[in-house]
């Protein structure tokens, strides 16, 4: 078990696209990091720079205390579960999990007893004799997996161990895999474009957008309290809706409505960038569907805002409901936006009516096509600046 | 590939769509339940098959018969005798020739296979410039046609002391099998996924540990395919053999038929030459069979989610 340390670290290939751009990150002994980001956005390459399968261009990478940049996979005494498994086919399940021991020199006594204890924390002891070929697909993920844990290795590299997976068996396995870092508490990089893994399983997450590092955070910070439109937009499901505003002292006009900012948030928008905002300024407020609610559910309205708004239509899930509603006024945004929603793989509305997605209370009686009166919580809101799309005030956690 | 035995069946496939074509006008529909059709089918399969094996047939015929009846015509000898095998066998025309046919067959396999198995997985593996140079270039020399180097190679050989010895002929084989082998290997070692040596190295294995341990197992079908190819290669070939040698230093089996003399200066020694042709025969067929199973693929089913 080890620590992991990034310093400026740099991957360009011999095309000259740079996969990752000076990445600094520190990960602790035995904690759980995960990489997410859009496809393509370098989290492979990230991983395969850690494990050694590729060169570093530029920059540091330690294991521990040791410099690893120069060394060979074999000699990092890392493990890593490949997308597709990467079982040896010709190999029983036995010897595919027995293979990093016996390159290793390990008595045959101390073999047998490591892959059968592995096997029996994978309950995989009844196929040991069988080929990759002739199991699940959960089960060979499992396989995979033991091959990582009979090693004992400084940590564990996972490249979207589950993503082979159908939806079942994906829920089943991440549980496991989270039973078993705990278990054997490694050091852990997993990466997954599945924020619900990213979020149920690590200790820390870091989003990637285009080999670069947005922010590195616990879950929870990452989404209460995103760095920059990028991460606001990654991280939820359904995303954050994103709407211009403009701000003049404390008041926000939003294309639906007018409020005056909580003193709270006045504040940090204040002491945050910098003192006094001059005169009126673009911004781009970023609400999460959940604070929106029905006004007439909501017993204490004064720190928010409560407006009127068609509603296009809703979904009623039983648990909750999601209403969705049409504004105008988007086009002041538009390009920021646009150029998020082709980062993140997402279609972007077209015309000029936008659509604002709530998320009510089940008991809500808000009816399709009719006027509805809502309230959003101003406590929660966020602010970017539509030029660098960093945060402008950022909520604490909640 | 194996012309002697998948030959037939290719051919008795074409056969079958042939009838197909020509056959009696019935309504489209499940070619399986449709006596008709599965009999022609199979009665040209026999055709196809009788004719191709007809003449290996009458060899063997010719082989059993004494020199008294072989000119009768028959296919089936009026009496069986081992005579021309036992004639062969001690005659000392045939054992050197045979003993040199396995050894440089042999020797020109493993090496061919050993080189090319190297080459093959640089090829599919590494990018280097002048791939695609080398690889065309594999190719060209494999179509070349042998007859046009045989005068200068002689001459060669004459100056070299290669004439007439195992490198001799070695040589000329391995500049045909390599390109073969190369192509055939690649193929292979293309189709492995390269996830797996990266998995092996992570695991703790060197670069040639990871080849060792994890392709080349996969890749033995490969590996069995292309010795098998270039075995027969070098088994069968004529033009070399006669060209280059002139005793029964280095002579083949092939090219020595064409020197056996028969028990009396007045008759040719047909029966000797079949019996040659016979054993010469059943190493391929054993290989064939032997090895039919390893060379078809399949092996790496289960290494990724597929
Ligand atoms: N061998 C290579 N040569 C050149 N560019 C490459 C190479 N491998 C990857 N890239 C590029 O580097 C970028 C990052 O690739 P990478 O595989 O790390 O993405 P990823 O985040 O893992 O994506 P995904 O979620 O789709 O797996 C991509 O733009 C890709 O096109
Ligand atoms: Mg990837």
């Amino acid at each position: 078990m080890s620590s992991i340390t990034m310093r400026g670290i740099t991957k360009r290939y011999a095309d000259g696209t740079e996969a990752v751009s000076n990445v600094d990150m520190d990960i602790a002994d035995g904690e759980f990091v995960i990489l997410v980001g859009p496809s393509g956005c370098g989290k492979s390459t990230l991983l395969r720079m850690i494990v050694g399968l590729e060169d570093i261009s530029e920059g540091e990478m330690k294991i521990g205390d040791e410099v690893v940049n120069d060394r060979a996979p074999k000699d990092r005494d890392l493990a890593m579960v490949f997308q597709n498994y990467a079982l040896y086919p010709h190999l029983s399940v036995r010897e595919n999990m027995a293979f990093p021991l016996r390159l290793a020199k390990v008595p045959d006594a101390e073999v047998t007893s490591r892959v059968e204890e592995a096997a029996k924390v994978l309950e995989l002891t009844e196929n040991l004799d069988r080929k990759p070929a002739n199991l699940s697909g959960g089960q060979r993920q499992r396989v995979a997996m033991g091959r990582a844990i009979v090693r004992d290795p400084k940590a564990f590299l996972f490249d979207e161990p589950l993503s082979n997976l159908d939806a079942n068996l994906r829920v089943q396995m991440r549980t496991e895999i989270a039973r078993i870092q705990k278990k054997y508490g490694t050091t852990t990089v997993y990466v997954t474009h599945d924020q619900t893994e990213a979020m149920t399983l690590a200790d820390r997450v870091a989003v990637l957008r285009k080999g670069v590092v947005q922010q590195v955070d616990s879950p929870r910070n990452l989404y209460n309290s995103p760095a920059n439109l990028f991460v606001a937009g990654f991280i939820g499901s359904p995303s954050m809706n994103l709407v211009p505003g403009r701000l003049s002292g404390s008041r926000l006009e939003l294309p639906f409505g007018t409020m005056d900012l909580p003193d709270e948030v006045a504040q940090r928008l204040a002491g945050g960038s910098g003192g006094a905002q001059a005169g009126e300024r673009q911004v781009i407020v970023g609400i999460r569907p959940e604070h929106f609610e029905d006004a007439s559910l909501v017993g204490d309205t004064s720190h928010g805002m409560t407006f009127t708004n068609r509603v296009d239509s809703i979904e009623w899930l039983g648990s909750e409901l999601y209403a969705y509603l049409p504004y105008t006024g988007a086009e002041a945004i538009a390009q920021q936006l646009g150029q998020l929603a082709g980062d993140l793989d997402m279609e972007q509305s077209s015309g000029d009516e936008s659509q604002l997605v709530t998320r009510l209370d089940a008991a809500s009686r808000v009816e399709e096509g009719k006027q509805a009166e809502l309230w959003l919580d101003a406590r929660r809101i966020h602010l970017f600046d539509p030029e660098t799309g960093e945060a402008l005030a950022r909520p604490p956690v909640v | 590939m194996t012309a002697t035995t998948l030959g037939a069946e290719q051919v008795g496939a074409g056969g079958g769509r042939n009838l197909e074509a020509g056959g009696p006008r019935k309504p489209r529909g499940n070619r399986a339940t449709e006596p008709g059709r599965s009999l022609g089918w199979k009665l040209g399969v026999v055709a196809i098959v009788a004719y191709a094996m007809f003449p290996v047939l009458w060899i063997l015929s010719l082989s059993l018969k004494s020199d008294a009846t072989i000119a009768d015509g028959k296919l089936i000898p009026r009496e069986i005798t081992g005579q021309n095998y036992r004639d062969i066998f001690t005659s000392g025309e045939f054992v050197r020739p045979l003993i040199n046919s396995i050894g440089i067959s042999l020797i020109t396999t493993l090496i061919a296979v050993v080189i090319a198995a190297f080459a093959a997985y640089a090829i599919a593996r590494l990018d280097f410039p002048g791939k695609g140079l080398l690889l065309s270039g594999a190719l060209a020399i494999a179509m070349f046609p042998p007859v046009s180097i045989i005068g200068p190679l002689f001459d060669m050989w004459r100056v070299t002391g290669l004439y007439d010895t195992w490198p001799g002929l070695i040589l000329p084989y391995l500049t045909f099998a390599l390109p073969l082998a190369i192509w055939t290997l690649a193929a292979f070692f293309r189709e492995i996924p390269f996830d797996l040596e990266q998995a092996a190295q992570v695991d703790g294995a060197t670069p040639y540990q990871a080849f060792r341990k994890v392709i080349l197992p996969l890749a033995l079908p490969g590996v069995f395919t292309s010795a098998i190819i270039v075995f027969i290669f070098c088994w069968n070939d004529f033009l070399f053999s006669i060209s280059l040698t002139s005793t029964q230093n280095a002579r083949t089996v092939p090219a020595a038929t064409a020197f056996f003399t028969a028990s009396s200066n007045f008759v040719n020694p047909t029966g000797q030459i079949a019996a040659a042709a016979i054993v010469v025969t059943v190493p391929i067929i054993i290989m064939v069979l032997v090895f039919q199973r390893r060379i078809v693929a399949g092996l790496t089913a289960g290494a990724v989610k597929g």
